[in-house]
């Protein structure tokens, strides 16, 4: 049996809303938003647990996907599936959280959503949250990846910054297409 | 004043009366809803509730009664409500704890749960039987009518009569509010939400720190209030038979489905379709033509769609029909 | 234990129970539990099939049980001469053309490729045209036809055949509307067929009730022709009282016990057959692709079964046997009464002999619908029994003891509902569980 740790601390045994409050945001890949509830509802209910930087939380997410704004009163559901991915990452960030894990936040957008997807995630790290990210579209994630692992397998085969993996030989035959 | 007849005719017959049915069927479709959209099945055992809610109404008024407690012009049974609702919700949670959550746990099929609430149906019926008997029970005991027919036709001077009983009045007016309230409170408040999101996506609501405990707690609450208000409201209007109530499920069921299942606004709108469509169906026209054409025009018969007797059949042929052309109703999707 | 240990273990205590009634009670109680054991459990592997072996929740159990009833009048009991005299054709032929008018607008719906809007303006116009045009048709001859002395015909009466041809042809009516109800509501989600189906059995007795031309409505038909002899008719044989002296039991109960005995008999034997084909069935590679389908819908789907075919070939035949109990039930009674037709008592009451027998196992549901009719019978008595021990204390003259005395049969729902709620936590595969082939 394996411990996990986060800041310090064991998290092994953690239901994952506790692990929430110990900082951890987290986005599903699929049914990651409450399709019937608004898009600010959506980003309330990520911070139902601590609500105490709701309003400015609200405001950071707000900043960070403008058209989320526009749309706040709109029911989730009936977004595009590039602002449905917004709302997913607004959610997980509304605790402000201090590790923020996506799992393939690319999976079913259009490449010119993800290209902006990536931006707004790269600028999520840039203010200061560590960003967590499985992708299968690994060129892009690696571009704007600090540290970027290739795991194949079950196991963890090269580890170095996303610059020198997409430099590296062997990565690019064996993973990137050449 | 013929064209005034006729409409005097029309409110009499159809809009009051349906006003008053349609407002108890949604309050109980809003309950099968509830439990719907969060619990995830078809709660048979619905009816019972408004039954064990009437039944706790009935109790606590002859209790009020023989202390001394009236409260002319309301029928006791209104004021007793809060207290019966009370009831109605300990009875709601204590079936829940000992039945309904250990198939929660196990993540039952939905349709192991609609057998489980058949049991459940059988043992509150049969409970609810025990102690109040099978009986016919008229527990009303206020103003019986708000606007009495003759008094409206004094008024007016109108051929036809029109009469609004306390009973429907309250009945319509209490169901607003609990609307109006139930509305606010899944809307507006943070716990109404967290509800609203757990019957959308519950892995999603968990991940967020939503309590599924708590949320199946304040279902209950709610499906409790709603049950006790709608059993209530429809024994003072027709008389208090437990027999009944049984039946009452179906059209229900017809009202949520009809509606759209898991939509409380479908729930609403359904109650009141079945409600309307049951009396336009079964009215007899004759009247109506008698006042609206010229008499020679007038044709021979009751000119009645069905008998009088198929009244609650149409909710069923509603059911069947809506099934047939557009299984989700005519409020598609889920909200609740 | 294991399922034959079970099986031998529950049928002998049945069989001792009931003979402890006879023992005790009385010969001619055992014998009328006995019969309506026998019923039960026809109707319970009627659903049982359904349920056990397809996973389709079938809640119309009365209907079905109340065309059979049907099939008894309109086979057995004599035509009211002058009804078909004053437009008994006229009925006919108006509901006719209202299922033509259905038949079309089907048609039309499948077949033509008019946009959506335009067919269900069309096939409504159709259907209600239909509708109306019928009542123009049938609505004076009715009224003509429940005018032939009321208090005893008043209605078209039957073609006065042997009563156990009813039978068959209730089963077959049975049939038929299951045919037309699966149509509709198969594709319904389980919770919606539940529903759909308990909305339809509901209209069936709704028509049944109203329809004084067909079923005489709420005024009942009386004095159906009977499979077996009369208890007068015996009780003047020889043989019968030389039994009577032999065994010194009086006349007048020996010849009410030959009568249902011989219900027994005709009883028994349908069981059989029925229990017979339905196993040849369960074992069969149909019955097997039924069982394939229910535990995997997507994979039997895949595998290009029709899943829609089966499960409407098994609602037919489910369906079938419980018609052809209800039309046995209404044979025992002899006499049609649309309004003792209630849910409780014919549609949930099999579903909880068919849970707590065992659903997939024919004969679980035997011993389902024989324990659970005994316990529906018994647990009258019983309640009555139990609240008179835990009032012995109460003063005799107390209110509360009469109001718990006053109200102690009703128990029995709560006893049934607790019944199938402790299976359903406890054994959710039933008495006897269902065998893996």
């Amino acid at each position: 049996m394996e411990t996990f740790f986060f800041d310090g601390e064991d998290i092994t045994n953690l239901p994952p809303q506790q692990r929430v409050l110990k900082g951890m945001g987290f986005v599903p890949q699929t049914n990651n938003i409450f399709p019937s509830l608004t898009v600010q509802e959506n980003l309330e209910m990520g911070a139902f647990i601590d609500q105490k930087n709701i309003n400015e939380m609200l405001e950071y997410v707000y900043d960070l996907f403008p058209i989320l704004k526009d749309k706040k009163n709109q029911d989730a559901g009936e977004l595009s599936g590039g602002q449905r991915q917004q709302v997913a990452v607004g959610r997980a960030l509304m605790t402000k959280p201090k590790l923020l894990m996506l799992d393939e936040p690319s999976a079913g957008v259009s490449p010119i959503i993800m290209e902006s997807l990536f931006t707004k995630i790269k600028q999520i790290a840039n203010q200061g949250t560590a960003v967590l990210m499985v992708e299968q579209n690994a060129k892009q994630a690696l571009k704007i990846s600090d540290l970027g692992f290739v795991l194949s397998q079950g196991k963890n085969l090269f580890t170095d910054s996303g610059n020198s993996l997409l430099a590296n030989k062997e990565v690019r035959q064996a993973f990137l297409g050449g | 004043m013929d064209f005034l007849n006729g409409i005097t005719l029309i409110a009499n017959y159809i809009v009051i009366p349906g006003l008053t049915y349609g407002s108890q069927l949604a309050l109980g479709a809003l309950g099968i809803t509830i439990i719907y959209s969060v619990l995830r099945f078809s709660n048979f055992a619905h009816g019972e509730f408004m039954s064990f809610g009437a039944m706790s109404s009935i109790i606590l008024s002859w209790l009020f009664v023989s202390l001394g407690f009236t409260f002319y012009p309301f029928p006791t049974a209104i004021i007793v409500l809060p207290i019966a609702i009370v009831l109605t919700i300990s009875y709601c949670i204590i079936i829940d704890k000992v039945i309904f959550k250990f198939y929660r746990k196990q993540n039952s099929k939905s349709v192991i749960n609609l057998i489980v609430s058949i049991g459940v149906m059988f043992f509150t019926g049969g409970l609810i039987r025990f102690i109040v008997g099978p009986g016919d029970k008229n527990f009303f005991d206020g103003e019986r009518f708000i606007l009495k027919a003759r008094t409206f036709k004094n008024i007016t001077g109108l051929n036809e009569g029109l009469t609004l009983k306390t009973t429907q009045g309250i009945t319509i007016i209490l169901s607003v509010l609990l609307v109006i309230l139930l509305f606010w409170f899944l809307n507006k408040t943070k716990t109404g939400k967290s509800m609203r999101a757990y019957s959308d996506n519950k892995e999603l609501a968990m991940l967020s720190g939503i309590n599924p405990e708590k949320v199946v707690l304040i279902t209950w609450i709610i499906t409790g209030t709603l049950a006790c208000v709608a059993g209530t409201l429809y024994g003072l209007d027709k008389s208090y038979k437990p027999f009944t109530y049984l039946h009452l499920v179906l059209p229900i069921f017809s009202a949520a489905i009809v509606g759209g299942v898991g939509n409380p606004v479908g729930a609403i709108i359904g109650g009141f379709v079945i409600a309307f469509s049951e009396l336009i169906i079964t009215f007899a026209y004759k009247k109506i033509f008698f006042y609206f054409l010229p008499s020679n025009f007038v044709p021979e018969g009751l000119l009645q769609i069905l008998s009088t007797d198929y009244k609650i059949a149409i909710s069923f042929l509603m059911l069947v029909l809506v099934l047939l052309i557009k299984p989700t109703g005519i409020y598609k999707g889920k909200i609740i | 234990m294991s399922n034959a240990s079970r099986i031998k273990f529950l049928y002998i205590l049945m069989t001792i129970t009931l003979l402890l009634v006879g023992f005790f009670q009385s010969w001619n109680v055992a014998l009328t539990i006995f019969n309506l054991c026998l019923i039960s459990s026809i109707m319970t592997l009627g659903i049982n099939i359904q349920w056990g072996n397809a996973g389709i929740v079938n809640f119309g159990v009365m209907g079905f049980a109340a065309l059979g009833g049907l099939a008894n009048i309109i086979i057995s009991m004599p035509p009211t001469q002058n009804a078909w005299k004053v437009g008994g054709e006229i009925i006919i032929i108006g509901l006719l053309v209202f299922t033509l008018s259905i038949i079309f607008s089907i048609l039309l719906f499948k077949k033509s490729n008019l946009n959506n809007k335009i067919k269900y303006l069309i096939s409504f116009a159709f259907i209600i045209s239909g509708y109306f045009i019928m009542r123009l048709l049938v609505d004076a001859p009715i009224e003509k036809i429940e005018a032939i002395e009321p208090a005893k015909t008043g209605y078209l009466g039957g073609f006065n055949l042997p009563v156990l041809l009813s039978w068959p042809v209730g089963g077959l009516l049975a049939a038929f509307s299951a045919f037309i109800i699966g149509k509709i509501s198969l594709g319904l989600r389980s919770d919606y067929l539940a529903i759909a189906t308990l909305g339809i059995s509901e209209i069936i007795i709704y028509f049944l009730k109203n329809e004084d031309w067909l079923s005489r409505g709420v005024k009942n038909v009386n004095g159906l022709p009977r499979p077996v002899p009369y208890e007068i008719e015996l009780q003047s044989k020889e043989w019968v009282l030389k039994v009577s002296d032999n065994l010194n039991i009086p006349i007048t109960e020996l010849s009410s016990i030959i009568v249902k005995l011989s219900y027994s008999i005709l009883f028994s034997v349908v069981l059989l057959i029925v229990l017979f084909l339905l196993e040849i069935a369960v074992k069969s590679p149909w019955g097997r692709m039924m069982r394939a389908i229910r535990d995997n819908e997507v994979s039997a789907n895949a595998m290009g079964k029709n899943i829609k075919q089966r499960h409407l070939q098994v609602f037919i035949i489910g369906s079938a046997i419980v018609g052809l109990a209800g039309a046995m039930l209404t044979t025992l009674d002899g006499q049609f009464t649309p309004v003792s037709y209630q849910p409780l008592r014919y549609t949930f009451l099999i579903w909880i002999m068919v849970i707590v027998g065992g659903s997939g196992n024919n004969f679980g549901s035997i011993i389902g619908g024989f324990l659970i009719w005994f316990f529906w019978v018994q647990s009258e008595p019983f309640g009555l029994w139990f609240i008179s021990q835990i009032t012995t204390y109460i003063s005799d003259t107390s209110i509360i003891k009469s109001h718990l005395l006053e109200n102690a049969a009703h128990i029995r729902l709560m006893f049934m509902g607790m019944i199938l709620l402790i299976t359903l936590r406890f054994a959710p595969k039933g008495l006897i569980p269902e065998v893996k082939r």
